[in-house]
């Protein structure tokens, strides 16, 4: 688990490198930066991506707005590299828009599930599948959710999404499933 | 006692010493007839004195056993020159030509009220002596368990070191699919015959885990839609939620005497190994640590933990003193080493060794550090001391199903596990049952 080249000076990604290393090597992380980043990225939310204006849009509730088939909102699973809890770029967009929908909409509940592939042993991938919750939700904390409408659970190996025993299964199976109790 | 058939291995050493470095790994070629193994007769028993013969063949019981040490070669009933049931009938030289070094004879008698007397010999064919003799009363629900019991002692007296046979295993098993899929904490024989339901439930099960006096297992249930630890008493199915916090309740461990629970909990941050008072329920934290630290497991003098954790960057085991003091690491071979188990002997670790692509069971010398791989499949997991130290029990994957195996430490005979429905895993080995007095 290396710590990628990242020369992206965007608050998010500076941040879930952060995690990276925090939960690959098990070393302190740079916890003043890392503060510093979540702290300002509290007081000011980043508008990212494109897709994130319509979620502004207030004539839709929650539910709709969950509904919208071509909204970011939409990916509730996010997918992960072999014995990594590293979200992936290609996520980051994805849970930006988690995050800033949960702002936005502080009566939202969501709940991480983390997941592993089959490989290795039952207790240590509970553990991994932990990892990864905890990952995706430092992203949606750090785009303004609050604590308290997150929960995050780790099944390991026990609910694989596919079943076999290839890497098109496993990378199926290695995952964070986002399941959301809007009231 | 190491049989190993160096000709078959060279091939195999060869291409490990290439890939890996430092310390070399052993990896034992499965072999269904072992060499060096001792020969054994095991003559069916006596049953012409009942009025209906027993379903339970106990010489095939026995014979099962005793191949499945290693240890034994049971030679085929078409070899056997006479058939005696008793040591008087017993004519030496006949099984001497047989090629059989012992034998093992008996008969079952019929006892007032439905119940048998269960009598067997242990002949050195050699020596032409008997080496153990024994009559059991036994009920008919028992039989099996009898037949396990003279596995033991027959194992006992040639090896010095009591038999694990007549003990038990715990499981879980998942049946059924999608909506119907369920998930089943089971107990059974060695043999993997009189399986029983302790528990069953819609949400995962994981980690059952054996009291040392066998009476009751802890296990993880995420029944709640969360994982939690529980603890049941088997004979009377009552149970106590032990730990339910926020976040991770997982990898229960019972301490030696049975007081104390070894837990991973994670509602302080990352998950952290800790040790709760049964009686109390006092928590005392034994790890603090970013990485993920899980699978406690109590050294026999109960002075210690032996856990996995990623703190290196991957899965390592660690022995951590209760009194306190800094983990030591005791894996260096590999790149992934967990899902530690303790002999009883408290010497030798069995784990699961991962490289290359597949994950397979392995045995740790404490004393040198000497890896020896046991397994040759790609996808084993939970292997589990027999409480002799002497065989692994483990679980691996054929097809698409979970399946239980044994390895035998003596002979390196792999056996797999007859009567299991469903996709099997998690085998927990029991300890010894109390003896009976004679």
């Amino acid at each position: 688990m290396k710590i990628r080249n990242l020369t992206i000076a965007f608050g998010l990604l500076f941040l879930a490198a952060c995690q990276t290393q925090q939960s690959g090597e098990g070393m302190e992380p740079t916890t003043d930066t890392a503060q510093q980043t979540q702290d300002s990225g509290m007081a000011e939310p980043i508008a990212g991506g494109a897709e994130t204006t319509q979620l502004g849009e207030e004539q839709l509730s929650a539910r709709e707005l969950l509904e919208q088939p071509d909204s970011p909102l939409s990916t509730r699973v996010i997918y992960f590299d072999f014995d990594s809890a590293r979200v992936r770029d290609e996520f980051l967009p994805v849970l930006e828009a988690h995050g800033v929908f949960l702002a936005e909409n502080g009566n939202v509940r969501v709940r991480l599930e983390g997941h592993a592939d089959e490989r290795g042993s039952r207790e240590y991938n509970i553990g991994l599948g932990d990892r990864r919750a905890q990952s995706v939700r430092q992203i949606l904390l750090f785009q303004g959710a609050s604590s308290d409408q997150i929960e995050t659970i780790s099944y390991g190996e026990e609910r694989p999404a596919v079943l076999g025993h290839d890497e098109s299964a496993w990378s199926k199976n290695r995952r964070v499933e986002m399941v959301y109790d809007v009231q | 006692m190491k049989r190993i058939l160096f000709t078959t291995l060279l091939p195999l050493l060869l291409a490990l010493l290439g890939a890996t470095p430092a310390r070399a790994v052993i990896t034992i070629e499965i072999t269904e007839g072992v060499e060096g193994a001792i020969p054994v007769a095991v003559v069916g028993f006596d049953m012409t004195q009942l009025p209906v013969p027993l379903k339970t063949d106990l010489a095939s019981i026995i014979t099962s056993d005793l191949n499945r040490s290693g240890l034994f070669k049971v030679l085929p009933e078409s070899e056997y020159p006479q058939r005696p049931s008793q040591s008087r009938q017993v004519q030496y030289p006949l099984w001497k030509a047989s090629g059989a070094e012992f034998l093992v004879i008996g008969r079952v008698l019929p006892r007032e009220g439905g119940s048998y007397d269960v009598q067997f010999q242990f002949l050195d064919v050699l020596k032409r002596k008997q080496l153990l003799g024994y009559r059991f009363p036994v009920r008919a629900r028992s039989l099996r368990a009898t037949a396990h019991e003279i596995s033991d002692l027959i194992y006992e007296k040639i090896t010095g070191t009591r038999g694990a046979f007549n003990t038990r295993i715990a499981y879980i098993s998942v049946v059924g699919k999608g909506k119907n899929k369920k998930y089943v904490l089971q107990v059974a024989d060695t043999d993997g015959y009189n399986p029983q339901t302790i528990l069953e439930s819609d949400e995962p099960l994981m980690s059952p885990a054996w009291s040392p006096d066998g009476a009751s297992l802890a296990y993880v249930s995420f029944e709640n839609r969360r994982p939690e630890v529980f603890i049941q008493h088997l004979a009377s199915a009552r149970r106590s939620k032990m730990a339910g916090f926020k976040g991770l309740n997982n990898a229960p461990a019972w301490s030696p005497d049975g007081k104390k629970l070894a837990l991973v909990l994670s509602k302080d941050g990352s998950p952290d190994i800790y040790v709760m008072d049964i009686a109390t329920r006092k928590l005392r934290r034994i790890t603090r640590h970013r990485a993920i630290d899980t699978e406690p497991v109590f050294t026999p003098d109960g002075k210690a933990l032996i856990f996995t954790s990623d703190r290196s960057g991957s899965p390592q085991l660690y022995r951590i003193a209760l009194s306190g003091g800094r983990p030591e690491r005791l894996t260096f071979e590999g790149p992934y080493n967990a899902a530690p188990d303790v002999a009883s002997d408290g010497k030798r670790l069995a784990l699961l060794y991962g490289e290359q692509g597949r994950y397979r069971i392995a045995e740790l010398d404490l004393e040198d550090s000497n890896l020896t791989v046991l397994t040759e499949n790609r996808l084993d997991e939970s292997p589990s001391f027999a409480p002799n130290g002497r065989m692994v029990l483990y679980a691996t994957t054929r097809g698409n199903k979970g399946v239980l195996y044994m390895v035998s430490l003596d002979g390196r005979v792999q056996h797999k596990l007859s009567d299991q429905a469903g996709d099997v895993r998690e085998p927990a080995w029991g300890p010894y049952k109390p003896l009976r007095t004679q």
